[in-house]
């Protein structure tokens, strides 16, 4: 069973959607009375302003059931702004966010881009990782994003791409991992990254 | 390097899938669900849907077939025409819409953009922009002024200004269209989105006037855009969206194939 975070992000549905018709059981997760054992993993979804998105999280209780799951090795794939909250701090309202992972989420500064990133850029892979099986390397996702994640630990980045600068487009440390790009818009690799991530450990 | 995207536009009428000619005269060409899915398979890398049941006649927004494209397709989508309120947006989006356009009631009341953005993000606020050259004695194009209702309406403001303060509001996208060059397929207003380009820092994308396959490419070599919207090229099977792509990769304009 797959738990999905809800917190009001924009894209859970799009999400939801596509892990339901990868044929997994789901369930929505909207306070932390909302789990039951049979979840055996999380996803983060989510779209819009990181401050915003925190403070539902902590409102809510959903920061702290992130965290003690995350420590108890539930594994937890969090998605555009969701990754994004997996890092200590984000200079978008210059925010805490869950600390699952080292590291900040700084905002694109480059004067020769234009703000948003938005559209397929390609992700290179740093580290041979099971998200990425059957899926060549350089393959195009759809980015839509302002902020980018800035590991701390070199070892947490699994993929790169390029947008002015190179930045961490995946990343992961054990059980915690997130992508910037939006998987479940992002065409059959896309797709394939979820199934990955779901099937993963499981027989 | 980010790609440069090819999106289809549809217009959609009742519920169908359509194509106007300079926005009169509809023909219908199909389910807007299933042509969607038919243009991801082909290689469309976004999709905007342009619902002109409600801009045209101020009816509420339809989201069933909305709720249909979600289902089907796993690329972007827009949807553009008639939403005139924060609710709109809410509704849309709720419906499954990636991305949604505001044309006439941003011009109308500019702060929807902000109101927008502040709420779901700027990266779903799409502009729409209908634009019209302006000429002087010599037959020269000495600017653009914004059209709203369907172009139906001139509006007195200038092009870039507007597409400047929309972006300064909110706006993370502009899908400009050239009302004199839409459905008579002899080219993008290359001009036009050039200047836009240039002068506004959130993506371009243009609209109104492909027939053949050399004015994507122009739009994106010499008008900078950031993505090309596409529709009687490929409605009406002139091309597809893979031949559209094969092409411009031969000329070395980065796309995405599949």
């Amino acid at each position: 069973m797959i738990g999905i975070i809800d917190y009001g992000a924009g894209n859970l549905h799009s999400v939801l959607k596509a892990i339901k018709q990868l044929g997994y059981d789901t369930k929505l997760i909207t306070t932390a009375s909302d789990h039951t054992d049979d979840i055996t993993k999380l996803i983060l979804p989510g779209v819009g302003n990181a401050k915003v998105a925190m403070d539902v999280l902590n409102s809510t209780g959903l920061s702290d059931y992130l965290k003690a799951r995350v420590s108890e090795g539930t594994p937890l794939l969090g998605i555009c702004l969701g990754m994004q909250l997996l890092l200590e701090t984000s200079e978008e309202g210059n925010v805490p966010c869950l600390g699952l992972l080292r590291g900040t989420v700084p905002e694109f500064t480059d004067e020769s881009e234009k703000i948003p990133h938005m559209g397929w850029n390609q992700v290179k892979d740093v580290q041979n990782h099971f998200l990425f099986n059957n899926i060549p390397d350089e393959t195009d996702f759809y980015f839509v994003h302002s902020y980018f994640a800035k590991p701390e630990n070199v070892e947490d980045i699994l993929g790169e791409t390029n947008y002015g600068l190179n930045f961490a487009s995946v990343i992961g440390n054990s059980q915690v991992m997130g992508v910037q790009f939006h998987p479940e818009k992002s065409g059959k690799y896309g797709i394939q990254l979820l199934d990955n991530y779901c099937k993963q450990g499981d027989k | 390097m980010l790609r440069k995207r090819i999106v289809p536009a549809i217009d959609v009428l009742n519920d169908q899938a359509v194509k106007y000619i300079q926005f009169r005269n509809p023909t219908i060409i199909g389910d807007p669900a299933e042509l969607g899915k038919k243009y991801t398979e082909d290689g469309a890398d976004e999709l905007i849907y342009l619902d002109t049941t409600a801009s045209l006649k101020n009816q509420d927004l339809k989201l069933d077939w909305i709720q249909r494209v979600a289902e089907q397709v796993n690329i972007p989508f827009s949807v553009i025409g008639g939403v005139r309120t924060v609710e709109d947006f809410k509704n849309l989006l709720r419906a499954g819409a990636d991305k949604v356009g505001v044309n006439s009631a941003a011009v109308m009341r500019p702060e929807l953009l902000k109101e927008a953005a502040d709420i779901y993000g700027k990266q779903c606020v799409v502009l729409g922009l209908d634009a019209m050259p302006i000429y002087n004695d010599y037959e020269e194009i000495i600017r653009w002024e914004v059209y709203t209702h369907s172009g139906h309406e001139k509006t007195g403001l200038d092009v870039v200004e507007w597409a400047q303060q929309a972006a300064d509001l909110g706006a993370g996208e502009i899908i400009c269209t050239s009302i004199h060059k839409d459905g008579m397929k002899n080219g993008y207003d290359v001009a036009l989105i050039k200047l836009l380009s240039e002068k506004v820092n959130i993506p371009i994308i243009a609209s109104g006037g492909a027939g053949k396959i050399e004015h994507i490419e122009e739009v994106f070599t010499e008008g900078k855009a950031d993505a090309a919207l596409v529709a009687s090229m490929i409605h009406y099977g002139d091309y597809t969206i893979g031949e559209i792509k094969s092409y411009l990769h031969a000329k070395n304009v980065n796309v995405r194939l599949t």
